[in-house]
């Protein structure tokens, strides 16, 4: 875990009003592992005054890229950066996703909106891994859609104007009950009710899955105890999202 | 070399510096080695331990407002037992002093939990809170009472040696009447303040944004009402005070020392920066060599234009 001011290199729009930052750490972009992400100061004043968390969208040589759509104060700040700008970015925090395993041969990677965020990154782990990787992405419609830095991608759409005509859920679940997908295991990312429809898919089905969580956040560091999701078993009611997650296997969480 | 004197002592307790990190704020010490170097800080103040684990209070705990944050969290922890057998080793090897932060529904229970740290070397001193907003029982129903706050502090007192320092609220009408009561019944310093009982509401759900509908308001949106409420209990008393509420920078700091604080916590500053409380340190100490003062001590109450008491009150 490291903090230090990064320079910006660029702010993109890679689909409709979704951007993707890009800064320079070497520190973070050599340590990080797929799913966890960096918590960084848009802003230097007190409004906002917490740090945002973003999952780490990709790396490349000593460059760090985050994806977001502007939502609030936070993010609107991150789209006025240019390049050259610094950016106070703590990280890498977070438990990654567990890739290295025998459980499963084909990664099925699944994506609901920006929960696209962790993919490319994660694709790049396990393509390292030499694991098959399927991709599936859902987006409200083609223009929001971002879909590169994927391996073998399938794409739904709410409004049908690409791909599969419906939820990225339904999308996975026709995928998946084709049998010519080896040993899966999902790695899955997007909002709530997105998670909790795969969670009980998978879950019916027996596929091992893993799942990056997205919420508030005081710290990002486990020192706020801001952060609770709430667990299935075991003699504590809650892991904190921040450093037990963001990732968790379906299994140990109620979403 | 500095030649800036920045430790002051506390009941016979050397701190080597006059800046702590705030109960809550900093979890119980190990959670950000990578970034902060604790040996630099004057104290560190744990998470308020009970007697049992906490779970804490269902999501969502924590809501942002302008210049700061609700918090509802319930006091999670890990419980005593645990901070004994996982945590005191590691902060027995720290060189800096370590209070740990006792908060119970009973004053039994407050008396259980002291009585357990008692027995264990690595705890150098008590912070009581008396004064959590976010918890059912106990919490902010002791702080808020004269008599019962008076009465834990007097049953604590007779038990420890150790530093006893009570965190009063600020959701009170005077302040300086709990820091009063608890000098009283023995304590050796105060905390002021504990967070200001806030909410939040979203307005299209019509709905509070905490689940507990209220919570405890920190960061810089309190600083001017935790300064007003240093001043008053500083000149109530003449145990130390230590100064809490939105310090973020050296000057927040440097400002608590002038309205009377004998030290100061970092709190909410440390979830946007571990290492707040180190730099905050640092600065006091530059702030000195530049004003060509050889003791920190020397800024403390400094303030001029004092005003009478009397008229203190028509303030509030």
């Amino acid at each position: 875990m490291i903090q230090e001011l990064c320079g910006v290199q660029e702010v993109c729009e890679v689909a409709e009003s979704i951007y993707v930052l890009k800064f320079v750490s070497e520190g973070i972009s050599k340590s990080v592992c797929a799913g966890q992400f960096v918590n960084i100061k848009t802003e230097n004043s007190f409004i906002p005054l917490l740090r945002r968390p973003f999952s780490v969208y990709r790396t490349e040589g000593e460059s760090v890229e985050i994806i977001f759509n502007v939502i609030g104060r936070g993010s609107a700040a991150l789209q006025r950066k240019r390049a050259g700008e610094m950016l106070d970015v703590l990280g890498p925090l977070g438990s990654p996703f567990t890739i290295h395993r025998s459980d499963f041969e084909t990664a099925v990677l699944v994506g609901g909106g920006l929960g696209v965020a962790p993919l490319p990154i994660l694709t790049q782990f396990l393509k390292r891994a030499r694991k098959d990787i399927l991709t599936i992405l859902g987006a409200r419609t083609a223009r929001r859609l971002v879909d590169t830095h994927l391996e073998q991608v399938h794409v739904s759409t709410d409004d049908g104007s690409r791909g599969f005509h419906g939820t990225v859920v339904d999308l996975a679940k026709r995928l998946l009950q084709n049998h010519t997908v080896k040993n899966p295991k999902i790695f899955g990312c997007g909002p709530t009710p997105m998670l909790r429809a795969l969670g009980v898919f998978a879950i019916e089905h027996d596929i091992p899955s893993e799942f990056s969580l997205e919420g508030p956040m005081g710290c990002g560091v486990g020192i706020c105890q801001g952060c609770p999701v709430e667990l299935v078993h075991g003699d504590k009611k809650y892991a904190l999202m921040c450093t037990d997650g963001p990732t968790f296997d379906i299994h140990s969480i109620r979403i | 070399m500095s030649m800036v004197n920045t430790s002051f002592a506390l009941a016979g307790v050397e701190f080597k510096n006059r800046v702590l990190v705030a109960s809550g704020t900093f979890g119980y010490g190990d959670e950000c080695l990578d970034l902060v170097d604790v040996n630099t800080l004057g104290g560190i103040i744990t998470k308020s331990l009970s007697l049992n684990p906490r779970d804490g209070n269902p999501p969502v705990r924590i809501v942002e407002t302008p210049c700061g944050m609700l918090n509802s969290i319930g006091l999670a922890n890990i419980g005593v037992d645990k901070f004994v057998s996982e945590k005191l080793p590691f902060l027995r090897t720290v060189d800096t002093v370590v209070i740990a932060n006792i908060a119970a529904s009973t004053i039994d229970e407050y008396c259980e939990v002291l009585a357990i740290l008692e027995s264990h070397d690595g705890v150098d001193g008590y912070e009581i809170n008396v004064s959590c907003p976010n918890v059912k029982d106990g919490g902010l129903s002791f702080g808020t009472n004269l008599d019962l706050t008076q009465e834990i502090t007097r049953r604590l007192r007779s038990m420890t040696r150790r530093p006893l320092i009570i965190k009063l609220t600020p959701n009170v009408a005077y302040i300086s009447e709990f820091a009063r009561a608890v000098e009283d019944a023995g304590a050796d310093a105060v905390s002021v303040i504990n967070t200001i009982i806030g909410m939040a509401v979203d307005v299209k759900q019509r709905k509070a944004l905490l689940p507990t509908v209220t919570g405890g308001l920190s960061g810089p949106a309190i600083k001017p009402v935790a300064l007003a409420k240093v001043y008053e209990a500083s000149r109530a008393v003449k145990i130390p005070v230590l100064g809490i509420g939105g310090i973020m920078t050296t000057e927040d700091a440097i400002e608590f020392l002038m309205v009377g604080a004998a030290a100061v916590q970092v709190g909410t500053a440390n979830f946007i920066d571990p290492g707040a409380g180190t730099k905050i340190a640092h600065g006091i100490r530059r702030f000195c060599e530049d004003q060509h003062l050889e003791d920190v001590g020397s800024l403390v109450g400094c303030l001029e234009a004092e005003v009478d008491a009397s008229v203190l009150h028509s303030w509030l």
